[in-house]
């Protein structure tokens, strides 16, 4: 008597060469087909359940609506609640139109009203009437998929429930034989999954959503807490209703497969760009600057978002301790001004305190907003303000989502961390190993002063320095300066401007002395000069002297010669006398 | 419209019962609700009422406007107000209170 109609082909001819895996449906639900590993089972019933409020509606409507527009599978919406009008209004804000699906035929709404209490129960009866329903619903919109919501319903419609169990168990078969991918949705019940206990017939995938509030924030959580034949996620999930439908985020990344680019992103720090090697940091890579109170965290980061809009990139500033306007303000006053970026679109804030959206709602937006200006860089100010709705954990979850997001779209982002007090690095050990790169600022004291130092903890993939650089915020913004390493350690501040004036002090005393040894040398060599001179000028009257004497004495042998040679003449001595005259002449 | 009947009662004008008994098919429990139906009006409504028969195989948009789950269900049409039993009607008994088919007013 049950209709029935051939079961769905390709069941049993999707089959053969893949006998170990479940023909599944995907839900087109974000997140929930990697929870699930592609969707619910297909051809089969699943369960949905859990408490007022938490969902389950919106999650089965999603399933169908996603199920027309992205699977060509048509859908029939069983409600045993809320009537169609009640339900297109309802999902219309999610911008689900119901009645164009409807005007189509690939979507039927089925509202079905379950007169309470005072049906008198005379004999045997059989729930063929809704098989039958069901049955012209699915035949006429050609459907895949079946929503039927919340079937518990009928519980307060009949009074023999024994009956209406077993007919339950034959819905289900008969779903089953349909061959339709269906979403039953149920109440939690008291310790139970569900009021009537339901999931006694439904046991191919029983997924329970929760709806929980903690330190006033309420989150919704998904888990698949049971999914046959079939491997799944068993975490709990953190889902969302936001404008776009739900969606699951799965605190497990699909893995780490990121395209990776060796382009560089200027810091907005000339000397700092130099210090992470040259040019800054890695394009898509994600910045840590932790650092105490008053550092200057945010300035660096504002810098960083002054430098991509300098360049044309727009650049995204989430703010979760100051407004825009006190940001422009801030800024402006270390010359670092941002408003002419606002103003030409290329700079967006956000600003708002985390505990506006909780964490699920806080990774959702940013995702959305993220989706929709498309930056090239991006600011988280601090995040450590995230550890107020949410434990370490749960926020370190978090930010790795959120880090594998913007490393798969290809954003450079720089969080800046505030740590509290000594323990700078605890605090941030838990957001430290998902970043590229730390920088650290912090103040040291001395000499009656604090003064801001700044070094590079970490840097993946470049040769960065190790140097502790002092860090200044001038009217033209940070500038690095290096610091002096002395036997007391590190100076900084007046510390390190009195070892500079100590240091220009000495090199003029050494100029001095070198100046006065190269005048006194060059006076020296003045004097050397002046008495070679005057050596030279006696050596030259003497050499004139002797050369004179010479002269004078061989004039005088040529003179006695002669008187000789007259002599002998005179008294005619031989010729050969001459030579004993020349002789004695000599002597 | 419950004062224009009570009128209507007294007067004895309109005294008809209008009875929808929707069935699937010739299932058993159709057969069985039908052949019930009939000798419980025979006794108690001898020649003032009319049995329309309903089949939802035959007619599946029907079940819609009777919001009809169980099969099978009867609905009492007239007199006002309107009420609604499941089953094969095998319990005489209740069928009566069901239908307030009480021998009191009579």
């Amino acid at each position: 008597m049950t209709p029935t109609s051939a079961i769905e082909p390709d069941r049993k001819t999707a089959t053969p060469h893949k006998l170990t895996e479940l023909p599944k449906a995907p839900t087109g639900i974000s997140g929930l087909d990697e929870v699930t590993g592609g969707g619910l089972p297909r051809g089969r019933p699943t369960l949905v359940c859990g408490p007022a409020g938490c969902g389950k509606t919106l999650l089965a409507m999603e399933f169908l609506v996603r199920g027309i527009t992205q699977y060509q599978e048509p859908g029939v919406f069983v409600a045993f609640e809320e009537t169609t009008e009640d339900l297109v209004a309802n999902v219309a804000s999610l911008g689900f139109d119901l009645r164009k699906f409807e005007a189509e035929g690939q979507l039927v709404l089925e509202h079905i009203n379950v007169a309470s209490g005072d049906i008198e129960d005379t004999g045997d009866w059989d729930l063929d009437g809704l098989f039958i329903r069901l049955g012209a619903a699915l035949d006429t919109s050609g459907a895949k998929r079946i929503v039927i919501d919340t079937i518990e319903t009928l519980f307060g419609g009949f009074t023999n429930t024994a009956t209406l169990r077993s007919e339950l168990q034959r819905l289900f078969g008969w779903l089953k034989s349909r061959g339709v991918t269906a979403v039953i949705t149920a109440e939690r019940g008291d310790g139970t999954l569900t009021r009537h206990g339901i999931e006694e017939y439904v046991s191919d995938c029983v997924i329970v959503l929760d709806h929980r509030v903690t330190e006033q924030t309420s989150t919704r959580r998904l888990r698949i807490l049971k999914y046959r034949g079939s491997l799944h996620g068993t975490n709990e999930y953190p889902f969302l209703i936001g404008e776009n439908g739900v969606s699951v985020l799965p605190i497990t990344s699909p893995g780490l497969r990121h395209s990776v680019s060796a382009n560089r992103v200027s810091t907005g720090v000339a000397r700092l760009d130099s210090m992470l090697g040259g040019g800054g940091y890695y394009q898509g890579s994600t910045v840590l600057v932790s650092g105490t109170a008053g550092t200057g965290k945010s300035t660096l980061a504002a810098q960083f978002c002054h430098a991509a809009c300098s360049r044309g990139e727009r650049a995204m500033f989430f703010a979760f301790e100051e407004s825009e306007a006190e940001i422009l303000r801030n800024m402006a006053s270390v010359g670092v001004d941002l408003r002419p970026w606002v103003d030409q679109g290329l700079l967006k804030f956000q600003c708002f305190r985390p505990n506006l959206l909780g964490l699920e709602g806080h990774l959702f937006s940013m995702q959305k907003w993220l989706t929709e200006f498309d930056p090239a860089v991006i600011v988280k100010d601090p995040v450590s303000d995230l550890l107020r709705i949410g434990s370490p954990a749960d926020v370190s979850a978090m930010l790795s989502r959120q880090v594998d997001f913007l490393k798969a779209k290809g954003v450079t982002a720089l969080f800046t961390s505030l740590n509290s007090g000594a323990d700078s690095v605890v605090s941030a050990e838990q957001i430290t190993s998902l970043v590229d790169t730390w920088l650290e600022v912090k103040t040291l004291e001395g000499n009656g002063e604090l003064n801001r130092v700044l070094y590079v903890l970490k840097s993946r993939g470049m040769a960065h320095s190790n140097q502790i650089r002092e860090f200044l915020l001038t009217d033209q913004g940070i500038e690095l300066a290096d610091v002096y390493v002395g036997p007391q350690g590190v100076l900084t501040g007046s510390a390190r401007q009195a070892q500079e004036a100590q240091e220009d002090a000495d090199g003029a005393l050494r100029r001095e002395d070198l100046e006065q040894r190269q005048s006194n040398l060059e006076r020296r060599r003045e004097t050397v000069e002046a008495q070679a001179a005057a050596l030279w000028r006696e050596f030259d009257d003497e050499a004139d002297v002797v050369k004179r004497l010479l002269n004078v004495g061989s004039d005088r042998v040529e003179d006695r010669a002669g008187q000789r040679a007259e002599q002998g003449r005179l008294r005619r001595a031989d010729t050969d006398e001459a030579g004993d005259l020349a002789h004695n002449g000599a002597s | 419209m419950i004062a224009e009947n009570g009128v209507d009662d007294h007067a004895g004008l309109s005294d008809v019962w209008h009875l929808r008994l929707y069935v699937a098919g010739q299932s058993p429990k159709s057969l069985r609700a039908l052949a019930n139906l009939k000798t419980l009006c025979e006794e108690h409504l001898a020649g003032r009422y009319e049995i329309e028969v309903v089949d939802l195989v035959a007619d599946p948009a029907q079940a819609r406007s009777d919001d009809i789950l169980a099969i099978p269900t009867l609905i009492r049409r007239l007199p006002p107000p309107l009420r609604k039993i499941i089953g094969d009607l095998s319990n005489t008994e209740r069928v009566l209170v069901g239908l307030r088919l009480e021998p009191g007013p009579q």
